[in-house]
């Protein structure tokens, strides 16, 4: 007997009120889209806009509509997809073209060869630096290639402010699933099972402080999400918040009802105005859908969501001072022996996830525990994303699978180091984190691997350092900013790392003590041991690895007064090297305190140390390396 | 009375009522645990560290601040092990760097084996204040003025008036004075005028009627009785005469 064909649901124009028309819906928004219809798709997102991305769309825009192209080519500003130190980036569907290092004068040419006549522009491929070789697709990039790119993935391809692209691609069917087919302790159950770890540094297992959230008493409770994101150079929570703003609120609200919370917060640093936007305008966007606010989806549930803007302090992104923030009060933190699962905002049970943390959770929902504990390593499952900076070839932010081994981040995606140096360390984790040197190369990028260690996963930010770098100055560099960022409320903390700088400093003037690397370690020890919150905790990090892995440069700078990578300035000379330099005279004039002398051609030139102030802009201009630092 | 809670603290078995902290049963039962920015009266805050101990819980040990750690059922704590010691050891050394010169905190660094700084001579400060915000946190709970703060972060944090300017809302009641454990906050009297130096205020006395002894600030005065509801000149004569 054939089956009655159902009545088919239509599509909504307002709010959406049943999984069926939010199926309706999607169905009417994919078959609106031509898969065949040329589509420009621009980064528009923040590490793009130094590239004048934003004057770039419009180009394409105006170009489009000059060539009387608007019906059969689309132009969409997407969210970041993550190569941005080669920006410009632009995308080409549906063949997937991917140009790189696009700038405005490239827009006729892009418009006039490869849309209309289908010819690559080899100009704006992307170029490996090592092999030479160019790449025309995205997907074979090395820097792509070797991703896993879960939650990054939709950046590129929708534009963020539009609820409709998201929904195009599938987005609040894992709401509609939950709501309607999974009660709120499976929800739980389901996350626990999935092993997913919170994504904001601590690693916390979130199906547990769900579940602690849910058992607390209190009728009510709150959910927030943390994009403070304090860490110099991290922008992974960023960009997916600029970029994909709604599967961060999917994600939330999927908490919520697996909480038993109804309102809830983003609080996001004021220094991210597009995120801020982006975020505000999926909301509206989400509640005029029907799909936050009251009765969401016609499932009877309700979860009020509201911005709020942190005033950017480092410490701030932690937990108790964020919450202590978002109450109007001073960010500072304060000891959780009571958890903020039982007493957190308005002492009120409150569940505070990252950013990445809450944008993992539609996936899980949707394609399983099992499917999502599959990825990564026996502890740390799915995926992070890092970003990666420093002196690699690639820089930006990456998504890999958890496990990775270090060394294939910094030499495969990152392309191995600068100009053919040697690498010395790679930090990990953020300003707190531990540099872990070349020996360690081939760990298992995981939480636990990382701290086992020394370092941690932080955020996920990633710093790689080459053979020209001072690893005390580096460890001086980062408890410098958390002297800076600390609150100051505990001893430890905020006097432990105002004498740490000045030991740190002692050292590379050349002026360290004998005693001073086991007073450092006595330091650290307390600061771990005694601090209030996990900024004090963790502040040792940079120094106590640096110790542990190049003593020797300690040692150095104290014994010899001597800083091996040429750095510290106090601790070298820069000299000519007569034999070397035919007195071509080019670095005489670049000279700011005029301390070297033309001679005459074929003659070497002179340095003067007494007037070299050790700028070492003279070693950088001679390419005949006739300048030495010692 | 809340529910009781055994515990043991250096291997004596004790009882403290559910809510308290391990160093409010510590004290209680003449257990010495060093502190600097507790006072009963006032809300723990947990900033100067010194009240470490540590505590077993299935079989994991950590080192928590004991004033304001909660006492949980079969809790083990212990208030000086080695890695207490030298940790307080160390926590005393920054005060000694920070505070040449001020007696509670070297009677204190002596008390607990530390005659002087590992830190180089030559960055010892005399600063007074050690930022235990008891000041501050009296004058906001128990007084209820909230006259001063901690200003700014980190190194440079500092107990101020707003804006660093005289002590407005400052009642001259001299509470900071009392509790201030390093005696930093100065306080002069003169005739019938009071200066809390520190916050730049300065107060006009009140004359007892009877005795004729200035006995309190006429602003403090004000303030408490109209807090308190009670009629116009009940502070007239001062409570030794009432
Ligand atoms: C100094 C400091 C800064 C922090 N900054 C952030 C931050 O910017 N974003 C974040 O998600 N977590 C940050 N954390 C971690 C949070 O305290 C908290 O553990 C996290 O937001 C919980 O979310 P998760 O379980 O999803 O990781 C910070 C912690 C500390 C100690
Ligand atoms: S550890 Fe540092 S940041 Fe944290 S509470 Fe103490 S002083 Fe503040
Ligand atoms: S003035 Fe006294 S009471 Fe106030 S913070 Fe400083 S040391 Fe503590
Ligand atoms: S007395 Fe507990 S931290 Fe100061």
């Amino acid at each position: 007997m054939a089956a009655k064909p159902k009545p088919k649901e239509k599509a909504p124009t307002g709010r959406v009120n049943s999984p069926k028309q939010l199926e309706a819906l999607r169905a009417a928004i994919v078959a609106r889209k031509n898969p065949k219809k040329p589509c420009i798709a621009l980064c528009v997102g923040t590490g793009c806009l130094a590239y004048g991305c934003v004057d770039i769309l419009q180009a394409f825009k105006n170009e489009i509509t000059k060539q009387k192209l608007e019906n059969s080519v689309d132009v969409r500003g997407t969210g970041c997809p993550g190569f941005c130190e080669r920006g410009a980036l632009l995308t080409i569907y549906p063949q997937g073209v991917f140009y790189q290092r696009v700038r405005i004068e490239d827009v006729p040419e892009i418009v006039n060869e490869t849309i209309v006549k289908g010819r690559v522009i080899s100009r704006l491929l992307y170029q490996d630096p090592n092999t030479k070789q160019h790449y025309e697709k995205e997907a074979d990039v090395p820097f792509y290639s070797r991703q896993m790119r879960l939650l990054l993935d939709a950046n590129s391809k929708i534009d963020p402010t539009s609820i409709e692209d998201y929904i195009g691609i599938g987005g609040y069917s894992a709401l509609a699933k939950v709501l309607f087919q999974i009660k709120p302790e499976q929800v739980i159950d389901k996350v626990k099972k999935s092993g997913l770890r919170g994504r904001g540094g601590g690693g916390f297992p979130t199906g547990n402080k769900w579940q602690s959230t849910r058992d607390a008493e209190g009728d009510i409770k709150y959910v927030i999400c943390n994009c403070d994101e304090g860490d110099p150079g991290a922008f992974m929570d960023r960009s997916l918040m600029e970029g994909n703003p709604h599967s961060v609120l999917e994600g939330m609200i999927i908490g919520a009802y697996a909480i038993g919370s109804h309102e809830g917060y983003v609080y996001i640093r004021h220094e991210y105005p597009m995120a801020v936007e982006n975020v505000m305008m999926a909301i509206k966007q989400a509640e005029s859908k029907g799909l936050l606010g009251t009765n969401i989806l016609g499932s009877g549930f309700h979860f009020k969501l509201k911005v709020s803007r942190g005033g950017g302090a480092f410490v701030c992104g932690e937990s108790t001072a964020l919450m202590a923030s978002l109450e109007g009060k001073v960010g500072e933190p304060r000891a959780k022996y009571v958890h903020t699962s039982e007493k957190g905002l308005y002492n009120r049970p409150s569940n505070l996830n990252n950013v990445e943390t809450w944008a993992n959770i539609p996936h899980i929902m949707l394609k399983g525990a099992d499917w999502f504990s599959g990825i990564g390593t026996m502890t740390s499952k799915g995926t992070k994303i890092f970003s990666l900076v420093g002196k690699v070839n690639n820089t930006g932010l990456i998504e890999v699978p958890m496990g990775m081994k270090l060394r294939d981040i910094v030499f495969g995606i990152g392309g191995g180091i600068r100009d053919g140096k040697k690498f010395k360390a790679v930090q990990t984790g953020g300003p707190s984190g531990g540099f872990i040197p070349e020996s360690h190369l081939d760990i298992a990028v995981d939480f636990d691997e990382l701290t086992r260690v020394g370092s941690m996963m932080g955020s996920g930010a990633m710093i790689v350092t080459d053979e020209n770098t001072c690893m005390v100055d580096m460890a001086k560099y980062f408890v410098n900013f958390l002297q800076e960022e600390s609150c100051g409320k505990c001893l430890p903390c905020r006097e432990g790392l105002k004498r740490m700088i000045q030991i740190l400093t002692d050292i590379t003037d050349g002026k360290g003590r004998d005693e001073d690397i086991e007073l450092l370690e006595r330091l650290a020890a307390t600061l771990k041991d005694a601090s209030l919150c996990a900024l004090g905790q963790t502040a040792a990090n940079p120094v106590l690895t640096t110790i542990r892995y190049f003593r020797d440069e300690y040692e150095a700078h104290i014994k010899e007064h001597r800083c091996p990578a040429g750095v510290c300035k106090p601790l070298i000379t820069y000299s000519i090297i007569n034999e070397k330099c035919p007195g071509c005279g080019k670095c005489v004039e670049p000279c700011p305190t005029k301390a070297i002398t033309f001679v005459a051609k074929k003659q070497p030139v002179i340095l003067d140390q007494e007037k070299c102030i050790k700028c070492g802009t003279c070693y950088d201009i001679c390419n005949l390396k006739a300048v030495a630092i010692k | 009375m809340n529910k009781l809670v055994n515990l043991t603290i250096d291997g004596r078995k004790l009882q403290g009522e559910e809510g308290q902290t391990v160093l409010e049963v510590a004290r209680d039962n003449g257990i010495d645990i060093p502190t600097l920015c507790y006072h009963e009266e006032i809300e723990p805050y947990g900033a100067c560290r010194l009240c470490l101990v540590e505590v077993t819980k299935n079989n994991r040990s950590r080192l928590v601040t004991s004033c304001l750690y909660p006492i949980e059922e079969g809790l083990v704590v212990k208030t000086a092990t080695e890695r207490v010691i030298s940790n307080r050891k160390m926590l005393m050394e920054l005060l000694l760097a920070r505070c040449q010169g001020v007696k509670v905190i070297e009677d204190m660094a002596r008390k607990l084996g530390v005659d002087k700084p590992s830190f180089k001579p030559e960055y010892w400060e005399k600063n007074e204040c050690i930022l235990c915000g008891l000041c501050t946190r009296a004058c906001a709970e128990v007084v209820g003025t909230s006259a001063i703060s901690l200003v700014n972060r980190g190194v440079n944090r500092e107990v101020a008036a707003p804006f660093l300017e005289t002590a407005e809302d400052c009642i001259g009641c001299g509470s900071c004075v009392y509790i201030c454990p390093t005696k930093c906050i100065k306080m002069e009297e003169n005739g019938d005028t009071r200066t809390i130096v520190n916050w730049k205020a300065t107060f006009k006395m009140q004359k007892c009627q009877k005795c004729g002894k200035n006995f309190a600030p006429v602003k403090q005065l004000e303030y408490f009785r109209k807090k308190l509801n009670l009629p116009e000149g009940f502070f007239d004569v001062c409570p030794d005469c009432r």
